[in-house]
C-alpha cells in the first residue's frame, strides 16, 4: 500500500496539537485560580490560603514547562508537513502565532519568575500583581490561537491576490464570526478543566486527612466555581452550535449525522453512522428535538450532508461520536457540580465517600471532553483547512513522501512518550509530596534559585534514599 | 519611497534572532558535547549549575527567529523547513532530550537514573548541534525550487559538505562550551578546559579553512562575491582569523575571561562572513530577501509588538547572566 503523506501528517499534527493543548488547557485555568487564591491570602492573610497558592503554583510549574516543550514543535510543523498553507497564507497566521510567542515571553520575562520565586522577595502586592499578570497572560496567549484557528473555519477581512492570501482588514479578520464563541468556549473548558484537577486533588487530600483545613476551603471554592462555569458552557456551547450551522452547515449535519435536509429534524442520541450508503444504523433519536436545539425551533430546517458532493463531507464517525463524548462528559460535569450543591447542605461534600471519589475519577473527564470537543471542530471543517477557499490537500508540503511523514510521526510519538511518562510521574510526585515540603523548605530558601518552571518544586524524580550529591 | 526598507529592518531582526540564539545556546549545548568527557561526576555537577539557571531563556531566541521568519519571510519558512525536514525533526528532538534532562537530572538521585539523564543530556546535545551545522552546509550549498516551491528530496541536504559542516559545528559548540567553563569554573574542572579547549581550537580552525576554501567551488555567486570588487567584506575573515589568535594567546597565558569572548567573536565574524556571501538572497540561489517578504501590512502589524518585547528579553536576559554572574563551585548548586 502506498502510504499517504495527507493523512500521516494530518495525523501528525493531531497528535501533537492535542498533546500539547491538554498543558495550556490546565495552565490557563490553574492561573487564573491561583490569582484568587494569592488575591484571598493578600486580604485576609489566613495561611491556609497561601500554603494553597504555593502548593499549586508548584504544579503549575511543572505543567507550564511541559506546556512549553511540547509547543516549541508545533511553531516549527507548519513549515515541515503543511508549507503551501503556511507561504498562502503567512500575511495572516505569521503575526498571529508570533504575537503569541511575544506574548508568551513577554509573561515568562516579566512576571512568571516573580510568581514562581518571589515569595519572600518581593511584597505580597507585588506577588498577587505578577499571579495577575501571568493569569492575564495565559488569556492574551489563548486570544492569539483561538483567533488564528477561528479564522481558518470562518476566514473574513482577507482577499486573495495570486494565490496569496492579503489581510484587507486586521480588525475583521482577527474577531472573525466563530471566534468569540470558540475563544469563550475554550476558556471555560479552561477553568473546568482546572477546577475539575483543583476538585480531584483536594478530594483526594481529604480522603487521606491531609491538610484538612485548606483542602476544604479548596473544594468548596473550586466548587462553587464548577456549579457556575459547567452550566455556563452548556450555553455557550450552544450558541457556538447555531454560529456553526450559519457559517458551516456541513459540519453541524456531521455532528448530527443528518443525511437528508428536513424540518422538525430528530435529534439521534445514538447511531452507526454509514458513511458509505450516507445512513444511519440503530439509530435512536427523539423527534423533532434536533431542529429545537439546532435552530431553536422545533420546525427548523436543517440541511442534510446530501447536500455536498461525498468528497467535500467531513468524516461522520469523528464527529458524530466526538459530539456526543464531549456533550455526556459535559453533563457529567454539570451532575457533579449540582451534586456538590446538595450535599453541601450539612457539609457533606467533605465527607461523602463515594462523591470525593468520583471527583478524583472526574479530574480527567474535562481533559476528554476538550479534547472530543476538538476532534469535533477540526474534523467537522474537512476537506477544508481554510474553509471553503483551501483544502488539506493544497495546503500539504508538495514535496514530502508518506515513509518521511511517517518516519518523523513515529519519531514524535517516540519522544512525546518520554516526556509525558516524565512529565505524568513527576507530577504525581509533586502532588504526593503535598503541601509538606512547603513547610519544611520555609526556612531554607538560598537567593540564587534559577528562575526555572520546573524549578519550583524540589520533589525528587526518583525513590533512590541515596542521594548521589548533596 | 519609503523612508525605510522594512524588509532589511526585519532581515536584521531575524539575523539578530539566530545569533542571539548561536551564541547563547551554542555553549550549553557544547558543554553536552563535552559531558562524556569531563573528568568525573562532580565536574559534570558544577558544569551543568553554571547552565541552569540560563539555558531555557536562550532558547527563547530559536522559537522567536522561527515564527519571525513565518510572519516576515514566509517563503524562507516554507522552503527550508520541507527542504530541511529530517534534521529539523532530529533537532526539536534533540532540544526535547536535552530540556528534560536538564530538568529532571537534578531531581535524579539515583545512580542509574543520573547517568541515563547524563546520557540523554550529552546525546541531545550532539544531536541538536550536528543537526544546525549541517543546516548552515545545506544553506550555502543552496536550494532545489520551482515556482517558490522546494522541489528536492528529503536527502538532498546530507552531503559530504553538509556532514563536514555538521561536524564543524559540534566541534565549534563545544569550544564555546569549553572556554564557558574556563570562565565559570576553577580548579581541576577549569584545568581540564584548558586543556580541551586548545585542542577544539585546532579543530574548529581547520574545519574553518576547509569551509572556506569549499566554499567558493560550491557556488558560483559566493565565488564572486568575495572575489569581486567589494574588498572591504575581507575584513571579517580577518577578523575572525584575529580573535582565533587572541584565543590561542589567551590559552597559553592561562587568561581567565578572554578565551570566551574571543571564541564569540570568532563566531560573530565567521556569521557575518556567511550572510556576507549570500546577501541578499534568503534562498539561495534564487530568492532574495525581498522575493521572500510577506506583505508590508503584515510586516508592519508584527514589528510593532516586536520591538516592544525584544528589549524586554534583552533587559531580563542581562539581569539574569548578572544576577548569576561569578564562579560556581563544586557543591554550590543553584537546587
Amino acid at each position: 500500500m502506498e502510504l499517504d503523506p495527507l493523512i500521516i501528517s494530518r495525523l501528525q499534527f493531531a497528535f501533537v496539537i492535542s498533546f500539547h493543548a491538554i498543558f495550556p488547557a490546565f495552565t490557563i485555568g490553574l492561573a487564573s485560580f491561583l490569582a484568587l487564591l494569592y488575591g484571598l491570602y493578600f486580604k485576609t492573610r489566613n495561611k491556609a490560603w497561601e500554603l494553597l497558592a504555593q502548593f499549586w503554583t508548584k504544579v503549575f510549574a511543572v505543567v507550564f514547562g511541559m506546556g512549553v516543550v511540547s509547543g516549541i514543535v508545533m511553531s516549527f510543523q507548519f513549515g515541515t508537513n503543511w508549507s503551501n498553507f503556511s507561504q498562502a497564507t503567512a500575511n495572516f497566521i505569521g503575526p498571529m502565532l508570533s504575537y503569541e510567542v511575544l506574548t508568551a515571553f513577554f509573561l515568562e520575562a516579566g512576571f512568571l519568575g516573580v510568581l514562581l520565586f518571589g515569595r519572600g522577595r518581593v511584597s505580597p502586592g507585588v506577588h498577587l500583581f505578577a499571579a495577575i499578570m501571568v493569569a492575564v497572560g495565559t488569556l492574551i496567549s489563548t486570544f492569539w490561537i483561538l483567533s488564528t484557528n477561528s479564522w481558518m473555519h470562518t476566514p473574513a477581512g482577507y482577499e486573495i491576490r495570486e494565490g496569496t492570501f492579503y489581510v484587507t482588514s486586521w480588525f475583521e479578520a482577527i474577531f472573525n464570526p466563530s471566534f468569540p464563541y470558540r475563544f469563550l468556549h475554550m476558556g471555560l473548558a479552561s477553568f473546568l478543566a482546572g477546577g475539575f484537577v483543583v476538585a480531584g486533588v483536594s478530594a483526594w487530600f481529604l480522603l487521606r486527612g491531609h491538610e484538612i483545613e485548606a483542602n476544604r476551603k479548596a473544594l468548596s471554592m473550586s466548587l462553587w466555581l464548577l456549579l457556575i462555569a459547567a452550566p455556563a458552557q452548556a450555553v455557550v456551547g450552544d450558541f457556538h452550535g447555531l454560529n456553526t450551522l450559519e457559517h458551516q452547515p456541513a459540519k453541524l449535519a456531521a455532528i448530527e449525522a443528518i443525511w437528508e435536509t428536513d424540518s422538525a429534524v430528530p435529534l439521534a442520541l445514538f447511531a452507526i453512522p454509514d458513511q458509505e450508503n450516507q445512513t444511519n444504523h440503530f439509530e435512536l433519536s427523539v423527534p423533532k428535538l434536533g431542529s429545537l436545539i439546532l435552530t431553536h425551533d422545533p420546525d427548523g430546517e436543517i440541511k442534510g450532508l446530501s447536500e455536498w458532493p461525498r468528497d467535500e463531507q467531513p468524516p461522520v464517525w469523528f464527529t458524530f461520536f466526538g459530539f456526543r463524548i464531549m456533550v455526556g462528559l459535559g453533563f457529567l460535569m454539570i451532575g457533579f457540580a449540582v451534586a456538590g450543591l446538595i450535599l453541601r447542605k450539612n457539609g457533606r461534600i467533605y465527607t461523602n465517600h463515594y462523591f470525593l471519589q468520583g471527583l478524583r475519577l472526574m479530574s480527567v473527564a474535562p481533559f476528554i471532553a476538550l479534547l472530543a470537543g476538538w476532534i469535533v471542530t477540526e474534523t467537522g471543517r474537512a476537506p477544508w483547512l481554510v474553509y471553503g477557499v483551501m483544502s488539506h490537500a493544497e495546503g500539504l508540503t508538495p514535496s514530502l513522501t508518506g515513509g518521511i511523514a511517517l518516519f518523523t510521526l513515529l519519531g514524535y510519538m517516540g519522544v512525546y512518550a518520554v516526556v509525558f511518562a516524565c512529565g505524568v510521574y513527576y507530577l504525581t510526585k509533586v502532588i504526593r509530596l503535598g503541601m509538606e515540603e512547603e513547610k519544611e523548605q520555609d526556612e531554607t530558601k538560598d537567593n540564587h534559585r534559577p528562575m526555572r518552571p520546573m524549578s519550583a518544586s524540589h520533589a525528587s524524580f526518583d525513590d533512590d534514599p541515596s542521594p548521589a550529591r548533596s | 519611497m519609503e523612508t525605510f526598507d522594512l524588509s532589511v529592518v526585519w532581515a536584521i531582526i531575524v539575523a539578530f534572532a539566530i545569533i542571539m540564539y548561536v551564541l547563547m545556546d551554542g555553549f550549553i549545548l557544547g558543554m553536552g558535547i563535552l559531558f562524556p568527557f569531563a573528568p568525573d561526576e562532580e565536574a559534570r555537577d558544577t558544569m551543568m549549575n553554571t547552565g541552569a539557571p540560563i539555558w531555557d531563556g536562550n532558547e527563547t531566541w530559536l522559537v522567536l527567529g522561527g515564527t519571525s521568519l513565518l510572519g516576515a519571510f514566509p517563503l524562507v519558512y516554507s522552503i527550508l523547513l520541507p527542504a530541511l525536514y529530517i534534521g529539523v525533526f532530529l533537532m526539536l528532538a534533540g532540544l526535547v532530550f536535552r530540556g528534560i534532562s536538564f530538568e529532571f537530572r537534578f531531581k535524579a538521585k539515583g545512580k542509574n537514573s543520573r547517568k541515563r539523564w547524563n546520557a540523554a543530556f550529552a546525546g541531545g546535545s550532539m544531536v541538536v548541534a550536528f543537526a544546525q551545522g549541517a543546516v548552515v552546509g545545506a544553506y550555502i550549498q543552496g536550494f532545489e525550487t520551482q515556482d517558490r516551491v522546494f522541489t528536492g528530496g528529503a536527502f538532498d541536504w546530507l552531503t559530504p559538505f553538509s556532514v563536514m559542516t555538521g561536524l564543524g559545528m559540534m566541534a565549534g559548540f563545544a569550544l564555546l562550551g569549553a572556554t564557558w567553563v574556563i570562565l565559570k569554573t576553577e580548579g581541576h574542572v577549569q584545568e581540564w578546559a584548558y586543556g580541551i579547549s586548545t585542542k577544539l581550537l585546532w579543530i574548529v580552525i581547520g574545519v574553518f579553512a576547509l569551509v572556506s576554501l569549499w566554499t567558493p567551488f560550491i557556488d558560483q555567486g559566493v565565488a564572486e562575491r568575495w572575489f569581486g570588487n567589494i574588498q572591504i567584506i575581507w575584513i571579517l575573515p580577518a577578523l575572525a582569523m584575529a580573535s582565533a589568535a587572541a584565543l590561542f594567546f589567551s590559552l597559553k597565558r592561562g587568561r581567565g575571561k578572554l578565551p570566551f569572548f574571543a571564541t564569540m567573536s570568532m563566531f560573530i565574524f565567521t556569521y557575518l562572513g556567511l550572510l556576507v556571501s549570500r546577501w541578499p538572497y534568503v534562498v539561495p540561489p534564487d530568492y532574495t530577501l525581498w522575493d521572500a517578504a510577506s506583505a508590508p501590512s503584515s510586516q508592519m502589524f508584527l514589528l510593532v509588538g516586536t520591538l516592544i518585547v525584544i528589549p524586554v528579553i534583552l533587559g531580563y536576559t542581562g539581569w539574569a547572566y548578572w544576577v548569576f554572574r561569578g564562579k560556581v563551585r563544586p557543591g554550590e548548586g543553584y537546587h
